[in-house]
């Protein structure tokens, strides 16, 4: 599973096209089709139960939500919400909604539909992936338990006004009114196909679905009551399905596809990026994801903060990433740096293998030791274990691979006491929204360091947990900046204590054909996965 | 004959209820837990908790096998974990096109097969035949991944004649048809020389050539059909063999069958879905050997089924 993070769909200030940078003024016509293929078939497109990186962009494109962000930024913005207000004690979000806005079916949205889609992704019944999202909204536990089958804190107070009320304050609940799950869904539509809703979405976003056809196709139309005027600019985007990547590639170069949904087949990257006539059609930029080595600081001997500093400064971050055709850049913190808080200034552990034998020798493990190292067994993961695993002997230290499927490498690091050490290669931590408190409780908070949790490192610094809590306690949009600087500061900490070794930020490559136009940034949102559907245009429609 | 199909049939019953039972038990020692799967990694204990017992996953073993053969008694496989879909509607709407291709794979082992055997046999010795029988040996042995890519390279890319994967035209049908069928193009290209070379030193074959009958009558009217004859029982017996290719055929060429169902559900921990593709194909290669059976002696009257 994966899932992503920063929309940035359909936005407009007063008045004035967005969904562009400011260089492009003019708003493309509308007009023309988009071809993306896809390896897989669509899992659902269900909102309450989607969250891998191949739906939440669709879904997204179908549905919308009270917020949204701001293209190519992860600043947030209202989008079905026309404005909203929250109570200085920040408990009490009230939000007035946009009018007039009409689901695929012809029913205008009402508050109610608003309530209804929050509680229905809660309930346990639907089973929702994001559910615990909004664990402060209050009465949530009440639901989760069973003892409730509405949660008290979410109410319509007139047709076009929210409110939503929390048990305690919580820094993120924009950002969670942002994700998919909080899609507004027709309840009369949900009623009418129970478990296939999945696969007969009806939402109120920029495309309407026309067609899926199983294994096959998934085809989307221009929403012509969208709310954006003059959006989105395609008329129809059709999703391929089925299709090995390394023979959509063969087919992009023929014109038959014009966007690469599961990106360049790893073995074709070299011969694409050597070609400058298919090199001309790739856009690149960072993701929002770290990808690292945890060392377990409850097993020996990595309970000794030396040796994890040792580790830090054995890894050759710049030979791993030419294993992977130079696709990232190295990481010296546990935040990628398109996250707010991320600190360009630091510079980390650098790659001083003298200095960690010394590290060692001080811990009192002059001649090394043997571990273990947890590895994901899709490739490239075994060969950068492999790397590691050198990187490791050249200071002593004897770690044998264990190179599992990914199911069984997750259950080893969330099991305690069991994996020593574990490349997250093939199974890294990619943001749902662009806030660094998403960087912390889940993969280096202690709530995280559970039976099934992802904090396979296993750390828990209750010093840091207090900072933490206080720096989320700021709920106030006007102070993000000093949130951030507080959240700057922990991850600093952290490092300090050295948990991980951040090794690289992965870079994304898109490729698409020329027919299709827009704002690099558009092709490289880190949301939006492979492209942003709802701002981009067909060149041919111009 | 009647006894016999009777066994047969509760045979098979039998061997249906052993793959179902082995199945579910491989799917239930795998360590990933499709209820943390579907909760999501936000997930808190109790939501993993909640979904674990929405899906019946905190029954012991015994009552969850017993849960899922009772239903299945009455037709009904369950639902998918992920697309929460039944699964008899997934296989239903995918089955057509595993059939078709099947089909096609079919009478493409068998034109090339066949061809590539007789004539082998017919100029046994030759240089032909040598050529052929490495042909027939690469066949055999290519993995059908690289093959299909191959194919796709030559055919659709760099000749332009057939489209590059998939779906919904005859021009779709050829190259999936050719990479799945060219494995049993391999084996039959064997057996039919093999055979043909028997056939030719029969009597009648003799008495024929020495009736001053052309060389081609007599191996297209006298010869052929009686080498051909053993071969065509053995399709049954391919049914097998094309399930375990379908799965790397179909996700090649895009092709909506049972085996790209299959690929993708194992990814996703879908286990309603694995189960319900594997019975299906086990219930397939069942009846394609029951088929076998009752083909042969029709052909060879020798053989008697008791």
């Amino acid at each position: 599973m994966k899932r992503v993070a920063l929309a940035a769909a359909v936005t407009l200030g007063v008045g004035i096209a967005v969904g562009m940078t400011p260089a492009m003024a003019a708003m493309p016509k509308q007009g023309g089709q988009m071809i993306v293929s896809f390896k897989d078939d669509m899992a659902t497109l269900d909102p309450a139960i989607g969250y891998d990186w191949q739906n939440w962009s669709i879904i997204k494109s179908l549905y919308s939500r009270l917020m949204d962000y701001k293209p190519g930024t992860t600043e947030l913005v209202p989008d079905l919400a026309e404005s909203y207000d929250i109570s200085p004690d920040g408990l009490t979000y009230t939000f007035k909604l946009r009018s007039g806005v009409k689901f695929h079916n012809g029913r205008t949205m009402t508050a109610d539909d608003v309530v209804y889609s929050i509680n229905r992704a809660v309930d346990p019944k639907t089973q929702s992936p994001g559910a615990s999202f909004y664990h402060s909204i209050k009465g949530y536990d009440d639901v989760t338990a069973g003892k409730a089958d509405h949660l008290a804190g979410v109410s319509a107070v007139d047709p076009s006004t929210v409110k939503f009320e929390l048990a305690n304050p919580d820094a993120t609940f924009l950002q969670d009114l942002a994700l998919n799950f909080a899609s507004v869904v027709a309840k009369e539509d949900v009623d009418k196909w129970g478990a296939d809703y999945g696969h007969h979405p009806d939402g109120t976003g920029a495309f309407y679905m026309s067609d899926w056809t199983l294994g096959q196709q998934i085809v989307l139309e221009r929403n012509k009551d969208y709310y954006w005027p003059g959006q989105p600019f395609l008329d129809k985007i059709i999703f391929k399905i089925g299709q090995e990547p390394l023979v959509s590639l063969l087919q992009l170069e023929k014109g038959q596809v014009d966007v690469l949904g599961d990106g360049i087949p790893p073995a074709k990257f070299n011969e694409v990026m050597n070609d400058p006539k298919l090199k001309k059609l790739v856009t690149s930029g960072p993701q929002l994801q770290t990808v690292y080595i945890t060392m377990n600081v409850q097993m020996k001997p990595f309970d000794d903060v030396r040796v994890r500093r040792a580790v830090n400064m054995a890894i050759n971050k710049d030979r791993i990433i030419k294993i992977i055709n130079g696709r990232a850049i190295p990481a010296n913190q546990p935040l990628p740096s398109r996250i707010p808080g991320y600190d360009p200034n630091y510079k980390g552990y650098p790659y001083d293998p003298a200095k960690a034998k010394e590290l060692l020798k001080e811990a009192g493990y002059a001649d090394g030791f043997q571990t273990e190292l947890y590895v994901n067994n899709i490739d490239p993961n075994p060969r950068i274990g492999q790397a590691i695993q050198q990187d490791l002997a050249a200071v002593g230290i004897k770690a044998a691979i264990k190179s599992l499927d990914q199911a069984n490498v997750i259950a080893a690091g969330g099991t305690p006491k069991t994996a020593p050490m574990v490349w997250s290669g093939g199974m890294a931590w990619i943001a749902d929204y662009p806030d660094p408190s998403d960087f912390y409780g889940p993969i280096l908070g202690c709530g995280g360091a559970t039976q099934g949790g992802w904090n396979w490192s296993w750390y828990c610094n209750k010093d840091i947990e207090a900072e933490a809590e206080k720096a989320d306690s700021i709920i106030d949009p006007g102070k993000q900046q000093e949130r951030y600087e507080m959240w700057r500061k922990i991850f600093i900490q952290i490092m300090g204590d050295a948990p991980w070794v951040p090794v690289f930020d992965e870079i994304r490559y898109t490729m698409r054909t020329a027919r299709i136009g827009g704002d690099p940034s558009l092709f490289n949102d880190p949301i939006h996965i492979p492209v942003n559907y709802n701002n981009v245009y067909a060149v041919d429609a111009q | 004959m009647a006894t016999y199909l009777v066994r047969r049939l509760l045979q098979s019953i039998l061997i249906l209820i052993g793959v179902s039972l082995v199945t579910f038990f491989l799917l239930y020692i795998v360590p990933a837990d499709p209820a943390r799967q579907i909760a999501g990694r936000s997930a808190t204990p109790e939501v993993v908790e909640n979904v674990r017992k929405e899906l019946g996953l905190d029954l012991p073993f015994y009552q969850r096998y017993l849960r899922y053969a009772d239903h299945l008694v009455r037709g009904d496989l369950g639902r998918s974990y992920l697309q929460k879909s039944r699964v008899s509607e997934l296989i239903a709407s995918r089955l057509p096109a595993t059939l078709l291709l099947m089909v096609g794979a079919i009478f493409c082992e068998l034109t090339i097969g066949l061809t590539m055997g007789l004539l082998a046999a017919v100029w046994r010795g030759s240089r032909i035949d040598q050529a052929l029988m490495v042909m027939s040996f690469i066949g055999v042995s290519a993995p059908q991944f690289v093959v299909g890519i191959i194919l796709l390279y030559i055919f659709g890319v760099y000749l332009g004649w057939l489209p590059i994967g998939g779906y919904g035209h005859f021009a779709n049908l050829i190259l999936p048809s050719v990479t799945l069928g060219i494995l049993g193009a391999g084996w039959y290209s064997r057996m039919m020389r093999s055979s043909m070379i028997d056939v030719l030193r029969e009597d009648y074959v003799r008495t024929a050539r020495a009736k001053g009958m052309a060389p081609a009558t007599v191996i297209v009217r006298h010869a052929l059909p009686n080498a051909i004859l053993p071969i065509v029982a053995m399709i049954g017996i391919d049914i097998g063999y094309f399930m375990s290719g379908i799965v790397v055929v179909e996700s090649v060429f895009g092709w909506p069958g049972i085996g790209q169902l299959a690929w993708q559900a194992i990814q996703r921990v879908d286990i309603p879905i694995i189960m319900g593709v594997t019975l299906v194909s086990a219930l397939a290669i069942v009846l394609g050997n029951l088929l076998a059976d009752l083909i042969t002696p029709m052909i060879d009257p020798r053989i008697k089924l008791r």
